[in-house]
């Protein structure tokens, strides 16, 4: 993949790499079982939905705050989540929705708490920044750039403090590794052989400043050698290369307790966030790069290996339109949270003085 | 009871709760093989193994971001700084992630950890290194503050703090690490969190002091005493949650009060629990509330000049006869 800037790239560029990308796939859809490939294709296809409507739903003021959206980037949350088990954590910056769904939140949880319902995942107390949930091991949403790198560090030191076969999976944008967070953790999950694997999801731009603008040395991956921990650069826009590379991160990690960097380049399609007017970049780049969008190039990829029917692309848009429909719905009619609510889960023992 | 310094009854409190629980660990600076900056953490190694007691890189964020991610996952960190003045470098992962990770999550993930080291000034070591934190992360709510004045409370404290399901800043006084006093043997001694301690009743004057300044404010009680005013002496112990039923009601019986700190006194803990003072018990005031707080400059390297930056018995003193208008 070039590594020249994005606004550089130009259309034949873009295309002869989704091209590329689409080649590369179809060589390799043989490899994997038939239920997982239609899995991932239609969680892309939820994610990428279930964004839109959240949108919509933003504008028209029933979401608040700040609203950091993923289209563009679903290759890599749930490429990189269908290589785990559901015992294993995921950690993730404030562009968490996808990685949520991924992991195994309900759509109709996520989409509540995105509307500060009591029926949210956490409770309306946390927001689109900070999503959590238990029962799938999804630790957060955390919305200061770099903080989730050591707190996934520590979960990593857990399942090796305990014995567990756990990986723990943390993502990233390009521009949290400028953070000093990033750097002391690297260093920390390799002194002590640490089963974490740090997913830089390099989409270009940290808010309205490009990574050209930001980094000396715009080879994130190569980073690792400063720290002699095991890296890869993934093509963000092809959803099976990330998970490969995911799985073997995720082996050298379960079965030798080691972390790995995986540098993903990707694109992100929408604005930093909903209320980001974008004047960084022309609307022609972004046009451009939306010829290779990797959901496009996975169902390309599908249907012209005969994975997939039209019918069952029908039906997988007919389904997830309905779920998403009903998350709308079920996050317009749960109740506010309790105004008691505001007290309750400050400390775990609350101590009467 | 056997008498023992500060320092090891803390050592005390980290290696009983350590054979406890197998979920605690301890990391931090020098905590292992060097045996503790200041010898807290002697012997822990030898015992409990290098997989509990590990010895971090110098990088504060990284390994207290560290300990607030195990802590999700079910274990309970204690974490050293070498000194509180390095904590600094942690606030974003204290404040940030530990303390609101239960709310902004729900009540989903509680963080049991402990932040613990030397607070406060120490000899001679200047500007950086003495400084007393205490009313930056009492600021929060979500994190427990506790600052111990004794050997027993110090065990008992620690002990009750690294078995609470919450955040808690620990500061010790690195002055006080040789205090002794008597502290009791039995593993299942603790003293609960957000209880305040009468350390010396009297009639006359109340003095809130923590930490260095509770040997400092019984000093100053001392010479009252010779001077015919007998002072209560009341050590919070806990900064968040504050007992402040206990102070108020010393007030009450004292009408008169003087708050001692190490700290500034600028948006400090004497500042809070004056108002708390003026809001609950204001028509039982004879005088208006003193501080004596230390000096509003950074700490000077010089002797002469750093003893003139901290809290004497002479002004305590002082400010007790102020409030009781003896001079």
């Amino acid at each position: 993949m070039d590594q020249e800037a994005p606004e550089a790239a130009d259309s034949q560029t873009l295309r002869e790499h989704g091209e590329a990308v689409k080649e590369a796939q179809k060589s390799r859809l043989g490899d994997i079982d038939r239920e997982t490939l239609v899995n991932i294709y239609h969680q892309m296809v939820l994610c990428r939905r279930f964004e839109e409507k959240a949108a919509e739903a933003y504008s028209a003021g029933k979401i608040g705050g700040f609203c950091h959206l993923y289209i563009g980037q679903e290759a890599v949350a749930i490429g990189s989540i269908s290589a785990i088990k559901k015992k294993d954590y995921v950690l993730t910056s404030y562009r968490e929705h996808a990685h949520a769904i991924a992991k195994g939140m309900s759509p109709n949880a996520v989409m509540a708490e995105l509307f500060g319902k009591a029926t949210g995942c956490s409770k309306g107390k946390g927001g689109s920044m900070h999503m959590f949930d238990k029962e799938v091991n999804f630790l957060g949403g955390h919305a200061i750039v770099g903080g989730q790198i050591p707190l996934a560090t520590g979960v990593a030191f857990a399942s090796k403090y305990k014995g567990t076969d756990q990986v723990t999976l943390c993502y990233f944008g390009e521009a949290a590794v400028n953070q000093g967070a990033f750097h002391e953790s690297l260093n920390m999950a390799q002194l002590w052989k640490l089963p974490c694997i740090y997913i830089c999801e390099n989409n270009r731009y940290g808010m309205g400043t490009s990574l050209e603008r930001a980094m000396s040395s715009h080879d994130i991956s190569e980073k690792a050698c400063a720290y002699d921990i095991a890296a890869e650069f993934v093509d963000g826009m092809d959803v099976l290369a990330v998970r490969d590379a995911t799985l073997r991160a995720v082996a050298r990690a379960r079965e030798h307790y080691l972390p790995t960097l995986l540098e993903v380049r990707t694109y992100r399609f929408m604005g930093h966030s909903m209320s980001d007017p974008g004047n960084y970049r022309t609307r022609a780049e972004i046009e451009r790069h939306q010829e290779r969008d990797p959901i496009k190039l996975f169902h390309a990829s599908l249907k012209e290996e005969g994975v997939m029917s039209d019918a069952e692309f029908e039906k997988i848009e007919a389904d997830v339109k309905e779920q998403v429909e009903e998350s709308l719905r079920f996050a317009d009619e749960s109740p506010l949270p309790d105004p008691k609510e505001l007290y309750t889960d400050v400390y775990a023992n609350p101590i009467e003085v | 009871m056997p008498v023992v310094t500060m320092r090891e009854a803390l050592n005390q409190a980290l290696r009983e709760e350590m054979r406890r629980d197998e979920n605690v660990f301890l990391m931090g600076e020098e905590v292992a093989e060097y045996q503790g900056a200041y010898k807290v953490t002697k012997g822990l190694l030898e015992e409990l193994g290098p997989k509990r007691v590990i010895d971090t890189p110098i990088t504060e964020l990284g390994f207290a971001g560290l300990g607030v991610g195990a802590a999700m996952a079910g274990l309970r960190p204690v974490i050293e700084f070498m000194t509180f003045n390095f904590s600094i470098l942690a606030t974003d992962q204290i404040i940030n992630s530990a303390a609101k990770m239960l709310y902004m999550s729900g009540g989903q993930y509680n963080i049991p950890i402990v932040f613990r080291g030397p607070g406060g000034s120490a000899f001679q070591v200047s500007s950086q290194h003495s400084q007393a934190l205490e009313s930056w992360f009492a600021h929060f709510p979500g994190i427990k503050v506790v600052m111990p004045s004794t050997p027993a409370d110090a065990k008992g404290l620690l002990k009750s703090a690294i078995r609470d399901d919450d955040p808690v800043i620990f500061i010790e006084q690195e002055r006080m690490y040789g205090n002794k006093g008597e502290v009791s043997d039995d593993p299942e001694f603790t003293i609960p969190l957000g209880v305040a301690d009468v350390k010396r009743e009297g009639k006359d004057a109340t003095i809130v002091a923590r930490s260095l300044m509770v040997p400092i404010a019984l000093k100053a009680a001392d010479v009252l005493e010779q001077q015919g005013v007998s002072c209560e002496v009341i050590d919070p112990r806990t900064i968040r949650p504050l007992d402040i039923k206990t102070i108020i009601k010393s007030v009450k019986k004292t009408n008169r009060v003087v708050v001692a700190e190490e700290s500034h006194a600028f948006c400090g803990v004497a500042a809070e629990i004056s108002q708390e003072i003026a809001e609950q018990a204001f028509d039982y005031l004879d005088a208006p509330v003193k501080r004596v707080s230390g000096v509003d400059v950074p700490m000077p390297y010089a002797k002469n000049l750093e003893q003139l930056a901290i809290p004497s018995v002479d002004q305590i003193v002082a400010a007790v006869r102020e409030v009781a208008y003896l001079d």
